[in-house]
Order: C-alpha cells, then sequence, then structure tokens
C-alpha cells in the first residue's frame, strides 16, 4: 500500500459500520473505524473481549465487515497465532494458494493486554508470529465500570482506587509495554493517537509491511471512564501530544522515530484539568504529574540525540 | 431486527454472524441530545468532521454544491441521522465553526 500523506489520501470507504453501541464520542470508535480502512480488506481480526467488542457485536449483527473472531478476554494473541499457524498449515497443504498473503491483527483493550492477556501477547512475540497486535488503551477497565489496569496513569481516580483522605486515586505508575514487548526483540512498536490519522494510517502500512510480530499501542480517551464531555476527545487527544504525556513514535529494528516533534510543550494541567479523573488533585500532585512527564521527554530526547519535544512554554 | 428470534436449530454452525457491518440496521437517533448541522456555504471541504466522526455518521458525498460567494464544490459532507449520536466532535473540530450543535427537540 502506498504511503498516507495526509487527510486528503484517508480511504472514502468505510470498513466499520455504524449502528454500534459505543459512547458518544468514544475514542476507540475513531480508532477502530480508521485501522479498518488501513489494513487489507482480507486481513482476519481477533478480538479479545472488552468495550469495542461487546458493543459492535451484539447478536445477532455486527459491524465489521473482515473476517472478525471473538476470543476471550485474556487471549487475543493466542487466538491469532493458532490462526496464523493454520494459515501456514493450509498453504502447505494446498489449500491456499502458496502466494497468498492473509495478514493476521489482534485487537484487544488495556485490561486484555497490560494484565490478563501479557503471557498470550509475551507467547505471540516469542514465537515470532506474523500479526500485528493493536491495543487500544482507555486506561482503564471500562467495559465492566472502571476498575483500573496496570494502564491506568498514577493519580487518576477509577472505582477501584478511589479517591478519599488517604488514597489520592492510582497510585503505581502506569506499566511500560512497549518496552515489555522491546525486551522480545520485536522488529516493529509504535504509538498512535486518533487525532493524528495519516501518521497512524503510515504506522499500520509499516507494520503490515513488516514480518513478523508487531505491537501498535494506541491512545484511546473514554468518555465515562475519563469523566469528560463528548465533544473534545479529539481535543484531548491533541493535548496528550502537545504536552509530551503521550508521544507518537515507532521503533524500527531499534531505530527511535519520533513522529510528531513538538516544539513547544504545553503545560500537563492543560491535559488534566478536562477530565473528572483528575479533579481531586492538589498543585503539588499537579507538579508531580509534570515532573514525571518532563523526565519521560528528557529521556525519549537522549535517546533521539536531539531535541524532538521541547520545553513547557510559560 | 427480525420480529421472532430464530431457534438454535436454524443459526448457523457456531453461530457466526455471516452479514458483515449488519449493525447498520440499528439506527442510534434517539441517541442525541442535539444535532449538528453543517452550513454548506461555510464549509471549506477540509475532510476533518468526516475523519474525525467514531459512528461514522458523516457521508462524504459526490454532490456538487454552489455556494452564495459562486464557488463550486465537486463533494459535500453530509450528516447521516439515523447514526449520528450528537457528540459534538465535528462541531469541535472544524476549523472554520461551520457546524452548529442545534437542539433535538421531539
Ligand atoms: C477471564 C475474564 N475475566 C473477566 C471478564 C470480564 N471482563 C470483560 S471485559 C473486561 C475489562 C476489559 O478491559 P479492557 O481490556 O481495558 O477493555 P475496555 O473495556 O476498557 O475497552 C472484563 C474484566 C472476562 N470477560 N473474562
Ligand atoms: S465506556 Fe469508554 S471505551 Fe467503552 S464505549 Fe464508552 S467511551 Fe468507548
Ligand atoms: S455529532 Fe458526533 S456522531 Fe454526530 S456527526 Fe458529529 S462527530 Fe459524528
Ligand atoms: S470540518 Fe467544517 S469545513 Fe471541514 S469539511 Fe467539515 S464542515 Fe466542512
Ligand atoms: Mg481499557
Amino acid at each position: 500500500m502506498s504511503k498516507v500523506l495526509t487527510i486528503r489520501d484517508l480511504p472514502r470507504e468505510e470498513r466499520f459500520a455504524p449502528g454500534h453501541r459505543m459512547c458518544q464520542g468514544c475514542g476507540a470508535a475513531i480508532l477502530m473505524r480508521h485501522i479498518t480502512k488501513a489494513i487489507p480488506k482480507d486481513a482476519i481480526i481477533v478480538h479479545a473481549t472488552g468495550c469495542v467488542e461487546v458493543t459492535t457485536t451484539l447478536y445477532p449483527e455486527t459491524s465489521w465487515m473482515h473476517p472478525w473472531l471473538h476470543i476471550a478476554f485474556e487471549n487475543a494473541a493466542a487466538g491469532a497465532s493458532g490462526i496464523e499457524a493454520a494459515l501456514k498449515v493450509l498453504k502447505r497443504k494446498g489449500q491456499l494458494p502458496a502466494e497468498k498473503e492473509i495478514k493476521v491483527v489482534a485487537i484487544g483493550g488495556d485490561g486484555g493486554t497490560f494484565d490478563i492477556g501479557i503471557q498470550a501477547l509475551s507467547g505471540m512475540l516469542e514465537r515470532e508470529h506474523d500479526i500485528l497486535y493493536v491495543v487500544y488503551d482507555n486506561e482503564a477497565y471500562m467495559n465492566t465500570g472502571i476498575q483500573r489496569s496496570g494502564a491506568t496513569p498514577q493519580w487518576a481516580w477509577t472505582t477501584t482506587t478511589p479517591v478519599g483522605r488517604v488514597w489520592r486515586g492510582e497510585w503505581r505508575p502506569k506499566k511500560d509495554i512497549i518496552g515489555i514487548a522491546l525486551a522480545h526483540k520485536v522488529p516493529y512498536v509504535a504509538t498512535v493517537n486518533p487525532a493524528y490519522l495519516p501518521d497512524l494510517y503510515m504506522k499500520i502500512n509499516k507494520a503490515m509491511s513488516i514480518k513478523g510480530p508487531k505491537l501498535i499501542h494506541a491512545f484511546s480517551p473514554c468518555v465515562p471512564g475519563w469523566r469528560y464531555e463528548p465533544s473534545i476527545t479529539i481535543t484531548l487527544c491533541k493535548l496528550a501530544v502537545q504536552t509530551g504525556l503521550w508521544v507518537n513514535y515507532e521503533i524500527e529494528n531499534g531505530v527511535l522515530n519520533v513522529t510528531t516533534p513538538v516544539p513547544k510543550r504545553k503545560p500537563v494541567r492543560e491535559y488534566l484539568k478536562l477530565q473528572g479523573r483528575f479533579r481531586h488533585l492538589t498543585e503539588e500532585e499537579v507538579n508531580a504529574i509534570q515532573k514525571y512527564v518532563d523526565e519521560q521527554v528528557a529521556h525519549i530526547n537522549k535517546l533521539v540525540g536531539k531535541e524532538v519535544i521541547g520545553p513547557v512554554e510559560t | 431486527m427480525s420480529s421472532r428470534l430464530p431457534s438454535w436449530k436454524e443459526l448457523p454452525i457456531g453461530a457466526v454472524i455471516l452479514e458483515p457491518g449488519s449493525s447498520r440496521r440499528y439506527k442510534t437517533p434517539e441517541w442525541r441530545t442535539s444535532r449538528p448541522v453543517i452550513n454548506q456555504d461555510k464549509c471549506i471541504r477540509c475532510r476533518i468532521c468526516w475523519s474525525y466522526c467514531p459512528e461514522p455518521a458523516i457521508i462524504e458525498a459526490d454532490k456538487p454544491y454552489v455556494t452564495s460567494a459562486n464557488k463550486r464544490y465537486e463533494i459535500s459532507y453530509l450528516i447521516d441521522y439515523d447514526y449520528c449520536k450528537g457528540c459534538g466532535i465535528c462541531a469541535q473540530e472544524c476549523p472554520v465553526k461551520a457546524i452548529e450543535m442545534v437542539p433535538e427537540v421531539r
């Protein structure tokens, strides 16, 4: 597939049908709409249980137009591995033309990937299956009522990390899923964000062209879980990048490339103040998050070898 | 949706769904409390609202339109009110404020 460079190049044809029951303004819905446009039409999707799965497949109807397999909460990567292996066997037995390329894409939420699905994912990466795994990260178990996950950021309110005098929301930092994937020496990992669609298409196209296991980590705002007005989903997506909290990058064979440079950063407060899950934060707590972002940005700039993410504009 | 649910004997093996994109049969207009209205004269055909709609409920139509300033466009962006849930992302992101959210009165 040719490289998509601007919004004009996005395919018009929809491959994800409306009538799904995702909330008004759901970030994951925007992601699914464009992932399905970016992957080949005959790719096989294997989907873990979570918000996207339950809201798009209310029996006897489906929003999917690809061959699509629902699998349990914990085993999207295992199911995808089996399908990829089965395709090889069918080719060996002559039941599929040897030259036919059918791609396999696994999709899971953060809970289904960072937590309960981590073993299946590790196996898929270790065995070097030719699969693209996409994790849409809404930073909690949204489908079952906003319970924290290993992807919940520090200080965020969830129903299992409540806010009171003793608890100030989540107290553990977010798990580094890309670091975990890289420890398996995978050829390609990337982060994507629904506000930056040409970047998302470029990365999915690239992942499709690389043989072996690939992981794409997608930023996915959740209206009721993050407690914000549905109209600002894309505003939040942009602010996450503009504050340096979320960095759009890819790592191809160990080489890091930041795909959305940010010459001047906005204070992280701009992102936090729009979300009810951070409403309880004191001045010191906001400063602690700012410090965390500053350190992350310094680390990335050091890895790249130049300043791709600039200082906070005051 | 059919009025009678099929019995298990009538379902395909594994209860697989054989019709791609069949959720289109389920319409969601009553999810809205306000509806987006596009001012076709103001719209600069930038594609931004279309690209960010989560449903999707904005159609990119090959429908020519001539503005009051006599500018001709070959395409028009049209809201599909069968599926629009009224999230307001399109109105929020439109760079020329060509989309207005109007309270839904039923
Ligand atoms: C083994 C197992 N435990 C628990 C559940 C219930 N369950 C379904 S979805 C879900 C949470 C999904 O969270 P995540 O993967 O982050 O996806 P999200 O709903 O946030 O999109 C849970 C706990 C289940 N289906 N299977
Ligand atoms: S709960 Fe959150 S992730 Fe789930 S459908 Fe609603 S907005 Fe999307
Ligand atoms: S209000 Fe939301 S659902 Fe309706 S057309 Fe705009 S972006 Fe789509
Ligand atoms: S975002 Fe505004 S200007 Fe752009 S296509 Fe939509 S209505 Fe037209
Ligand atoms: Mg989640």
